[in-house]
């Protein structure tokens, strides 16, 4: 399998401080990636450089074997890179189906014109649309949720309909930063489920940055672990779990 | 150096000083801007008004018989009360609110406090009454200095010297830089917020009070829409030099009085206001933070 | 009579200058403080066309003609002013927008050839009920239809979430100038109405203040409603009229009022009277 993302020798500097340093790392398509490292690590920083809210200082991000470094974030989208944002950012005030109607916007065929003259095109692209929308919230069991102000939805429900609305964009990579953040146990264990079940039915990988280990463990094939911005571990799961640099970093050296 | 050659150079003498009395006005009224948008990041857009109202406290109390040295005072301490009042009244509120509420609220209490004004008092412009002695200084036959500019530019420079003094080395000052660079830190770090808040509108308000007395001095006459020109050209200064940096509203206002003029003398005089936002376009196209500002990146 | 058809054909005007701020303020959430620039732009152009170029045709033809010229070069204006002024932040955005609608209004009193400071007279009286609430139902129309299809989703993701837009493939630049041309446009069209309506028209007529009228009907209306800005309009262009029948001194309070109601609607109501929500139909609901 080809690599749908390659990064080489990654690095981001904030003025005086490197936040990313000399990252390599690659995912191939149907893989589930894990990117995980103590808070600080920098693992945010390579999602906003990914997805072109950051251009990196150094290296190189290959998706689809073009460079995508100094692509802006909706050239990054459009190229097939959906992400979820660690703080969450729905469009609050929109309803469920609004926000996942609005992410399908990059593949509209009608041209403003057919909008504004309402033809019949249009008419029955917008159907289309609706119908995408309310398929991919039957997925995330936020049907009967659809006309809800996103704001008002429980934690656990914003997270999946953030990652609903990602998917609309028809990613080949999908980038979850701390999906589970917030979830009690028994959610979590749905997302894994979730998360599985979206890498079978779309075919796409995924990267996702993680905190809770039992998700991660669970779901990842392969994981990178940051620290200080520096890669300190690779590798599937028991590997890692067994990696003393990794107890380190998360646990500090025995004795301290 | 020929006869012409020696005329233009005189006269290019005269605009910038001129330049410099002009300038020295704008800074002191720009100084109240960048101060309240480094604390809070508002642009109050009704400064110009306390300007407004420093000129008329003036007018009113030295046209009733008051010497300049109690008047002086008392044209910069009611629009620092008045700021004050503005400030609890109608932006504290709203604070949380984001930039844009505040920008419209200010933009009311601009347009409030003019056409009150303008109600009360009248929308003719009124004389000033004379309040320095009318000498000029001539250097030379070159160029001439009248002892309004002087004062001005003197008093300028003293105020320029005293602020940079005060809000390196007082506590009040300190707090204001605390302020300017995190609000929330301040608050943790046991700083009255509110309070240095409303010290800062008092003082950016008694400054443009004391500009506002000069300028009734200068041209000898004041009318209540007086404040919005100046109010807009001193914000523009206050942005060349870098909004939110006290040393920056002085060089903003400095520069632009000095262009203003030259563009007055040497170009077409008319063109005196396209120029002035032409600069503002052009810095915040170019460096939106100012000459004398830096770049910062925010982080997502 | 007239002076009653006269202020209906004020209203009109000011419906299609609140509706078109209201796209790029309202719907795109960018701060423009400088609309009176492009209604300006839209008087003076289709106004020469009238007193200029006009060949001999029919009044209503002509006045088509000058709407299409007004509008066009406004919207070319928007294109000049927004490619470099969009880029900007909130605030600093509102103050170069000010900055170039001044910067309009002050090149307009430079030139002579339409009057300069004395104003631009001989406007043929051209503008009727008919053609004005035409292009004012046009330019409903057009906007609501707009933000009824995606490419109108897109514009209010950008008042919404701009980062979140832009991580969904929506080129939020490319929308905020798209809101902004149009508005613009639409502006000029009004300023070609105006000139052929009052006959006379002077810089003065576009200051920054006409700016924060135009601004305040949208707030007054709600930001971000269709139906908000057409009732902020018709508002505020009766409520002067209503105070000149109490008294002469209470027309002269009309700023003083006006500057008093921005001050109470965002200490009290900021959303306005309809908020974000229309008169007709659903909220785009599903």
């Amino acid at each position: 399998m080809s690599a749908v993302l390659n990064i080489k020798n990654l690095t981001m500097r904030f003025g005086g401080l490197t936040a990313v340093d000399s990252l390599d790392l690659s995912v191939s398509n149907l893989e589930l990636i894990g990117l995980i490292g103590p808070n600080g690590a920098g693992k945010t920083t390579v999602f906003n450089m990914i997805s072109g809210i950051y251009i990196p200082s150094e290296g190189e991000i290959i998706f689809d074997g073009n460079n995508i470094n100094e692509d802006r974030a909706y050239e990054v989208s459009q190229k097939g890179i959906g992400r979820t944002f660690q703080n969450i950012r729905l469009f609050k005030d929109l309803t469920v189906l609004e926000n996942v109607v609005l992410a399908t916007h990059q593949h509209v065929q009608y041209s403003m014109v057919g909008s504004v003259l309402r033809t019949k095109g249009f008419k029955t692209e917008e159907k289309s649309l609706r119908s995408k929308a309310l398929d991919l919230l039957k997925i995330f069991n936020l049907e009967d949720k659809k006309n809800l102000i996103s704001k008002n939805l429980p934690y656990g429900d914003q997270r999946k309909l953030e990652i609903a609305r990602a998917l609309a964009t028809d990613p080949k990579l999908l980038l979850l930063d701390e999906p589970a953040a917030g979830m009690n146990p028994k959610e979590t264990k749905l997302l894994c489920n979730l998360i599985r079940e979206v890498r079978d039915r779309f075919k796409i990988a995924i990267l996702l940055i993680e905190h809770d280990m039992g998700l991660v463990m669970d779901v990842c094939e392969r994981i990178y672990v940051l620290d200080y911005g520096k890669l300190i571990a690779t590798g599937d799961p028991s590997q890692i779990q067994n990696n003393p640099k990794v107890i380190e970093a998360y646990l500090g050296t025995p004795g301290e | 150096m020929s006869e012409n050659t020696l005329f233009l150079f005189y006269d290019f003498l005269q605009y910038l000083v001129n330049g410099l009395s002009q300038g020295s006005i704008y800074a002191l009224i720009a100084l109240g801007y960048t101060m309240v948008y480094g604390i809070l990041k508002l642009i109050n857009f009704a400064h110009g008004e306390f300007y407004m109202i420093g000129s008329f406290t003036g007018y009113f109390l030295i046209r009733s018989g008051m010497p300049i040295y109690f008047a002086l005072p008392l044209a910069m301490l009611i629009p620092g009360l008045v700021a004050v009042v503005v400030e609890l009244v109608a932006y504290r509120p709203i604070r949380h609110a984001g930039k844009i509420p505040a920008l419209i609220t200010a933009l009311g209490v601009s347009f409030f406090f003019q056409f009150f004004g303008q109600g009360i008092i009248g929308a003719d412009p009124k004389p000033y009454p004379s309040v320095f002695p009318n000498k000029t200084f001539d250097f030379a036959g070159a160029v001439s200095v009248t002892a309004t500019q002087l004062i001005i530019m003197g008093s300028t420079i003293f105020l320029m010297f005293f602020l940079w003094w005060f809000v390196k080395f007082t506590k009040i000052g300190k707090a204001m830089r605390a302020l300017s660079y995190s609000r929330e830190a301040s608050e943790l770090m046991g700083i009255d917020t509110n309070k240095i808040i409303s010290f800062t509108f008092f003082l950016g308000a008694s400054l443009a009070g004391f500009a506002g007395v000069m300028v009734g001095a200068y041209y000898n006459s004041v009318e209540p829409m007086m404040g919005l020109i100046p109010g807009l050209k001193a914000f523009i200064a206050a942005v060349l030099g870098g909004i939110g940096i006290i040393p920056g509203a002085f060089l903003g206002g400095i520069l632009l009085g000095v262009i203003e003029n030259l563009v007055v003398g040497f170009w077409i005089s008319t063109y005196r206001d396209v120029v002035a936002f032409a600069i503002l376009i052009l810095i915040l196209l170019i460096k939106p933070t100012g000459l004398l500002g830096k770049k910062s990146k925010e982080k997502v | 009579m007239d002076y009653f058809i006269h202020l209906a054909l004020i209203c009109g005007i000011f419906i299609i200058l609140s509706v078109s701020l209201n796209l790029i303020n309202g719907f795109a959430g960018q701060f423009s403080l400088g609309h009176a620039g492009f209604w300006a732009i839209g008087a003076y152009t289709g106004a020469a066309y009238s007193v200029f170029f006009a060949p001999p045709l029919p009044g209503f033809i002509n006045l088509f003609i000058s709407c299409l010229i007004g509008g066009t070069f406004a919207s070319l204006s928007g294109l000049i002013i927004g490619i470099p002024c969009l880029r900007l932040r909130g605030d600093y955005l509102a103050i170069a927008t000010l900055g170039f609608g001044e910067i309009i209004r002050l090149i307009i009193v430079n030139l002579d050839v339409v009057g300069g400071p004395r104003g631009f007279t001989n406007i043929p009286k051209l503008s009727n009920i008919f053609w004005v609430y035409g292009w004012a139902f046009l330019t409903i129309l057009f906007v609501a239809n707009l933000m009824r299809g995606s490419h109108g989703r897109a514009i209010i993701s950008i008042r919404e979430d701009e980062i979140a837009a832009e991580s969904l493939g929506i080129n939020t630049f490319k929308y905020k100038l798209l809101a902004f041309v149009i508005g613009s446009g639409f502006a000029g069209v009004a300023g070609a109405l105006f000139a052929h309506s009052e006959q006379f028209i002077h810089p003065h007529n576009f200051s920054f203040l006409w700016s924060v009228i135009i601004l305040l009907m949208i707030i007054l209306g709600g930001l971000g409603s269709i139906s908000g800005a057409v009732v902020g309009a018709i508002i505020l262009t009766l409520l002067p009229e209503m105070l000149r029948f109490m008294g002469e001194t209470v027309a002269q309070w009309r700023m003083v009022i006006y500057s008093l109601l921005l001050i109470v609607l965002m200490l009290i109501k900021p959303t306005g009277i309809f908020g974000k929500h229309e008169i007709f139909g659903r909220r785009k609901k599903a």
